[in-house]
């Protein structure tokens, strides 16, 4: 535990109000004035966000719906830039924001294995390398060469994970993916991130489910209007956000 | 993450695939379909202005294949970067790469038919006894290479500002109408008046079209024309760029 990997300092992130310019020229026009002050008008989401995360830590963070988690992971996944601060992150990093982004439904189940790690940072031939043992983990096999449209949401879950979990990524960045795929599936994909973690990969986690922050991370990081509330070992930070959210 | 040039290479190959892939995927037809789309239009203009207006001119037929064809590529890739951004929002809002692959993807696609309709057009001039000659071998390379960068430039502003601004996509649709007919695409461009002539040399699709068919049809390649279609890429692969960069940063959080 010595070496830092990821460091935020003083984020701040806002979402402008865009509705009136993305909903077309016709609103834009006839809601000119309330358009041009939504331009203005910003809605902050993070504020002052700052912390670090060293080499093989397992960080969860945990908040009500709407806090803030999911930007704190794309800020950090480098998919949207901050308002202010500074982002550091050293390392490969493996965004599983969303199970299956980029997955198309009309190429097959291998064609979208492709697509998708290579979008995820591996080469053509890494992916090639490693298609069997991705197929194998999924357990797939047989459906495989079907059109993904044909897939269950569940199956699409198993292939989307399957990709992830086989990037070689030194940052793994978990958002509330797992609660797809039935009980023996999220089993295996535990255990493939308890392996993951024993080698030394970091692992940002958002979740609902407490008990499994409290019995798989070592740092948990409490948002709560839009501002870390708290941060620190697991069993004091989730039980003071037990007690809280039951009080509300 | 800073990665080779031959992971960049991968994903625009993926990326570009799986376009290809995923139009013809579902439709009986495939392949057939991106060419019957201009040859069926070559057939209404062959009726419209040769034998209707009566257009003084021979080998009309070719004449209006070349030009289609041509045309179709710099119209389809158009107006697909228009919605390629919003179609791969999933992309955008959740994994990292970069963003000005998404249009690239979509001229590539729309080059891959035009090259797979070249033979096509071969065939249709040897039917009017125009054969291949030795300028063609640098004379298709260098016409792709310029309109590819004029159209990606154009792409890449389409896509990025239709992401702030949605209605832009309808412009696009219009706009392209409106220079189908002002570029001499479906008459020759000796038959515009003299007045307006110079006027002609602001539409940057006249020394792209204007070439193609010297290249098809007189075997010859206009170096002039050739340049100011290298002009006219570059400019617009520049500004491209640099709109879509200044924009690239939002948008995750508008998509």
């Amino acid at each position: 535990m010595s070496e830092v990997v990821i460091r935020l300092r003083e984020v701040t992130k806002s979402y402008p109000g865009y509705s009136y310019i993305t909903s077309g020229f016709k609103n834009f026009v006839f809601n000119l004035r309330r358009a041009l002050s939504g331009i203005r008008k910003r809605f902050i989401v993070l504020q002052d966000i700052s912390f670090e995360v060293y080499r093989g830590e397992t960080v969860g963070v945990i908040g009500r719906n709407g806090a803030g988690k999911s930007t704190l992971l794309g800020l950090i996944a480098g998919v949207i830039k901050p308002d202010r601060g500074q982002i550091e992150v050293r390392g490969r990093i493996a965004p599983l924001l969303e199970l299956g982004a980029g997955f198309h439904p009309e190429l097959t189940g291998r064609e979208n294995i492709i697509l998708n790690g290579v979008l995820l940072g591996m080469t053509r031939r890494e992916v090639m390398n490693k298609l069997e043992q991705i197929i194998e983990f999924s357990e797939l096999r047989e459906f495989i060469d079907q059109p993904l449209r044909t897939f269950s949401s569940g199956m699409i879950a198993r292939l989307g994970f399957s990709v992830v979990m086989h990037l070689e990524a030194d940052i793994l960045l978990v958002d509330e993916v797992l609660a797809v795929g039935d009980s023996s599936f999220q089993k295996k994909c535990w255990q493939k991130l308890c392996e993951l973690r024993e080698k030394g990969v970091t692992i940002l986690f958002v979740s609902h489910a407490l008990d499994q922050i409290e019995k798989f991370c070592n740092c948990v990081i409490w948002i709560d209007n839009h501002r870390i509330r708290a941060m620190g070992k697991p069993s004091e930070v989730v039980s003071i956000y037990r007690v809280e959210s039951e009080w509300k | 993450m800073v990665r080779g040039w031959r992971y960049y290479i991968d994903l625009v190959w993926v990326l570009t695939v799986k376009e290809i892939k995923v139009k013809y995927k579902s439709s009986v037809l495939g392949y057939l379909w991106s060419v019957l789309h201009p040859l069926s239009l070559s057939l209404v203009f062959y009726f419209a202005v040769k034998l209707v207006l009566r257009i003084p001119m021979e080998n009309f037929v070719p004449f209006l294949v070349v030009g289609l064809f041509s045309w179709q590529w710099f119209s389809n890739s158009l107006s697909s970067c228009a919605v390629c951004l919003l179609g791969n929002a999933s992309l955008i809002k959740k994994v990292l790469f970069p963003r000005y692959l998404i249009p690239m993807s979509a001229v590539l696609n729309d080059l891959f038919h035009f090259l797979m309709s070249l033979p096509v057009i071969g065939f249709i001039l040897l039917l009017f006894k125009i054969y291949p000659s030795l300028p063609w071998a640098y004379g298709i390379p260098l016409l792709l290479l310029a309109q590819f960068s004029f159209t990606y430039g154009l792409g890449l502003m389409v896509s990025a500002i239709n992401v702030f601004f949605r209605d832009l996509e309808r412009f696009v649709n219009i706009g392209l109408n409106i220079l189908f007919y002002l570029t001499p695409i479906i008459y020759p461009s000796r038959l515009i008046p003299e007045k307006i002539y110079p006027y002609i040399f602001l539409n940057p699709l006249f020394p792209l079209i204007e070439n193609w068919r010297r290249l098809f049809l007189e075997g010859a390649l206009d170096f002039f024309l050739l340049a100011l279609s290298f002009l006219w890429g570059l400019g617009s692969l520049c500004l491209g760029l640099y709109l879509f960069q200044k924009f690239s940063q939002r948008f995750a959080e508008v998509i």
